[in-house]
């Protein structure tokens, strides 16, 4: 499945839920195409993590609520626009089955300084883990299978993008 | 009658939650007086044993409305479309 689309009169961004992988290279020169104002780019890009200690993992599997995926996206996307001066942004998430090492999700904010570029970019992986509808399952080599638990440390990682907070 | 007239609610269940109701989408029909989201899920509990374990923790469910995120207080209306998940763990 692929959702593309821009947000009308807001900054140019790129938002994808995708089944399948992305090309960092690519999106960058997307992004910055006939750009010449854009000073920094800031970039995550999660990837599937085999667990150390515990049962191997054989693949992570992204479900997501289709209807509201690229709408949450978009609000946490026009949320970093209002926030910080952005040239523009690409949000690509990837859903159904991947294997370690496989790329997630890839996070770009453009911005004419660093400052705003990287502070955005956290800004929206953090609110994405919050506040997209996502959610993970791991399968092990075992056969087992878990539904991965919610963090209390990424609803801190966001908080601390609250009203009134400077990050 | 205008009971008649009442489009029923789909409820969409995502990730555990799918998989203690048994089903990732139905249409439900509850009585008017069930107006909002708390009050959907008390029903829906008190209803059947699938429900009663979807909603066992409900510390542990959130909700959207019409695809926004929504609360226990959020009204309902015929025809919403009414989604209970996990807490999201994309990202």
């Amino acid at each position: 499945m692929k959702i593309a689309g821009t947000i009308p009169g807001a900054i140019p961004t790129k938002i994808s839920v995708q089944a399948a992988d992305f090309d960092v290279g690519a999106e960058f020169a997307a992004l910055t195409a006939e750009h010449t104002d854009i000073g920094g780019i800031g970039c995550f890009v999660g990837t599937v993590r085999a667990n150390p200690t515990g049962p191997r993992l054989e693949a992570l599997t992204l479900e997501h609520y289709p209807a509201m995926t690229e709408r949450a996206i978009a609000a946490i996307a026009e949320q970093a626009a209002q926030r910080w001066p952005l040239l523009g942004c690409t949000v690509i998430h990837r859903v159904g089955r991947m294997v370690p090492g496989e790329n997630i999700v890839l996070v770009l904010a453009a911005s004419a300084h660093r400052q705003p570029a990287l502070d955005a970019t956290a800004f929206l992986i953090d609110w994405l883990k919050t506040k997209a509808p996502f959610w993970k399952q791991e399968s092990f080599v075992d056969g087992s299978a878990t539904w991965v638990d919610a963090r209390e440390t990424d609803d801190a990682a966001a908080a601390r993008w609250a009203p009134g907070r400077t990050g | 009658m205008a009971d008649d007239e009442r489009a029923p609610l789909t409820v969409l269940w995502f990730a555990w939650l799918r998989e203690r109701a048994g089903t990732a989408e139905e249409q439900i029909s509850p009585p008017p007086e069930i107006a909002t989201v708390g009050a959907l899920v008390d029903w829906l509990s008190a209803g059947s044993p699938r429900h009663a374990a979807a909603f066992q923790n409900r510390r542990a469910v959130r909700c959207a409305v019409n695809q926004d995120f929504a609360d226990p207080a959020t009204p309902l209306h015929p025809g919403d479309e009414v989604a209970f998940f996990p807490p999201v763990t994309g990202g």
